[in-house]
């Protein structure tokens, strides 16, 4: 085999990992004086890392087809690095917390673990292979969750991430052992020419796919994903809310229509399902709500949804446009979350709907790109949000999806319902005691402006769009 | 020479009886035995299947092996999160964790 071929094919990997080395030496070697500056070293690292990887080169494959890459999968993984390096900017204010100061090292660490498996998850060509990343995104993610652990609402919330973690993974693997009895094989290339369609395969595929619905919080599968984003701390929320999902919704997309090609009719009819079932019962949930981090977890579950519209097609389109969508999603919710996680930090811990009435009065620039980010995550033009459900639409309805794409549609105006709730209550509805006026930190500056900058331009320049289009692949 | 039904009998059962109790037992150490239980039968189930259907191969017997692996450093988190539950509120039963709901 020839080795030099691992730096060109799996640099992202090599790269991350040199990363994760280093930061875990200057949190062991590093005075106090280093440690102030732990935040720009890790995010700095980290966008290096992201433009070292983002410049596709040839696909191919390593160890005998377990590893697989593909130019689109470089655009994803840098996708996920940006995002992974704005979540560390946001987390900034949060570490700095007398509580929680002596572990900002294993913040990163921990992060930058989850981030390594997502990015094995999307470069398997090996359900083994699949199996380690998935494995590794999830352990150190339930530590995340549960990382205030002086706080019930933190522990609470891992216990309930890891035990369905745990439980979802013990579902998907029932399911892959059967796919192994019946084709003999566990390499992604050679199920897919094997696989016939036989009820038991159909089982498999069930099983196969809850165990991924439970990553992605689709909807029957959802039940843990409000409790873990209530209760985990803001910037694991927003991790989690945004690559998290994106990793694992563009796995199942690359596994469905990879592996599972054959077998199209059965996951376009279990898809067709759970896609209606989430975005409905999700909008529906996220009404009732008034703990802001709880109402984005409703939103991202039905988010999801509209990821799945990218995803049952199976075509290239649906490949760019889930991509797209991805990207698109990330730049508006952590425009919210950079939001959610500063106030919280400066008002000692408020959360809740009514506690932002009167917000723009008092911090009339941090409303406004709330504000942005709320109308980009709805759907209104001009905002990138609006061109990334236009895609995902287009994509499902050129698949022949007609009732899918027009109960789609209901939906984002209920969605729009909700997120000016929002909107009303930081503009309209005044208050006795409104958060007081305060400075946002330097960190959390940078990302909202990446993040705003995402929101107004994305949508507009359309270079992004016919970049990830000229590397997509699909049925 | 047993037949590779039986094997299968069993880790089908095995399987069910674990979400079972992952569905109904109350106390956070039970619900963990449970879903142990769902990963070994499905270390069954692989192994008896590369024994029986394809005993050239390998592939099987290695995915067991890390499946137990990794499966056990899954545990060793759930339990570090369940005791780190008990210090903040000396109970593991689920009705207790209630703070969030809905």
């Amino acid at each position: 085999m020839d080795y030099t071929s691992i730096f060109t094919l799996m640099r992202a990997e090599v790269t991350l990992t040199a990363i994760l080395v280093l930061l875990f030496l200057y949190d062991l070697l590093a005075g106090e004086r280093a440690r102030r500056h732990f935040t720009a070293v890790a995010s700095l690292l980290l966008a290096l890392q992201a433009v070292a990887t983002a410049f596709p080169a040839a696909s191919g494959e390593l160890f005998g087809g377990m590893f697989h890459y593909e130019p689109m999968h470089a655009v994803v993984k840098s996708l996920l690095t940006v995002g992974a390096m704005i979540v560390c900017l946001q987390a900034d204010g949060w570490l700095r917390d007398a509580e929680t100061r002596h572990k900002q090292g294993e913040f990163y660490i921990l992060t930058l673990s989850t981030l390594l498996g997502m990015y094995f998850m999307i470069g398997a060509g090996h359900f083994l292979m699949f199996f380690i990343g998935l494995e590794l995104a999830s352990v150190p993610m339930a530590c995340l969750v549960a990382f205030d652990k002086y706080r019930n609402y933190s522990a609470e919330a891992g216990a309930k991430y890891i035990l369905c973690a745990l439980f979802s993974s013990g579902l998907m693997l029932y399911g892959i052992s059967f796919l192994y009895g019946t084709t003999g094989t566990l390499y992604f290339d050679d199920m897919a020419s094997r696989i016939d369609g036989s009820p038991l395969e159909i089982m498999a595929l069930v099983f196969f796919f809850a165990g991924l619905g439970f990553k992605i919080s689709l909807v029957p599968f959802h039940l843990w994903t409000a409790d873990a984003y209530q209760g985990a701390p803001t910037a694991v929320t927003s991790y989690l809310s945004v690559v998290s999902k994106g990793a694992a919704a563009f796995v199942l997309f690359t596994t469905l229509v990879k592996v599972f090609a054959p077998m199209v009719e059965e996951w376009q009819t279990v898809l067709w399902i759970v896609t209606v079932l989430s975005i409905t019962v999700a909008n529906l949930f996220a009404l009732r709500q008034h703990d802001l981090k709880r109402f984005m977890a409703f939103s991202s579950i039905s988010q999801a949804g509209y990821i799945m519209l990218a995803v049952i097609g199976g075509s290239s389109v649906g490949m760019t446009s889930l991509v797209f969508y991805v990207l698109v999603y990330m730049a508006a919710n952590l425009a919210v979350f950079g939001v959610l996680s500063t106030v919280e930090q400066h008002s000692g811990g408020r959360v809740c709907l009514e506690d932002y009435n009167g917000f723009y009065r008092t911090n009339p620039r941090l409303a406004v790109l709330m504000t942005l980010g709320l109308f980009s995550l709805a759907g209104i033009p001009p905002f990138a949000g609006f061109f990334s459900k236009f895609f995902v639409f287009a994509a499902a309805f050129r698949s022949g999806f007609y009732v899918l794409v027009f109960i789609a549609l209901l939906n984002t105006v209920i969605s729009l319902y909700y997120y000016l709730l929002i909107v009303k209550a930081m503009y309209i509805t005044p208050s006795e005691t409104p958060i007081a006026t305060f400075r946002t930190d330097r960190y959390t500056r940078i990302s909202l402006a990446l993040c705003t900058a995402g929101v107004l331009l994305l949508g507009l320049v359309s270079a992004v769009y016919d970049g990830i289009n000229a590397l997509a692949y699909g049925l | 020479m047993i037949h590779m039904e039986y094997y299968l009998i069993i880790s089908t059962i095995m399987m069910f009886v674990g979400i079972y109790g992952f569905v109904t037992r109350r106390n956070l150490l039970a619900m963990l035995i449970s879903v142990e239980l769902i990963l070994n039968s499905v270390d069954i189930n692989f192994v008896v299947f590369n024994r029986f259907l394809f005993p050239g191969q390998l592939e099987g017997f290695f995915f067991t092996l890390f499946a137990i692996g990794i499966s056990a450093a899954e545990t060793a988190v759930a339990i570090a999160i369940i005791i780190n539950i008990y210090r903040n509120i000396r109970n593991i039963e689920v009705r207790n964790l209630r703070k969030m709901k809905w």
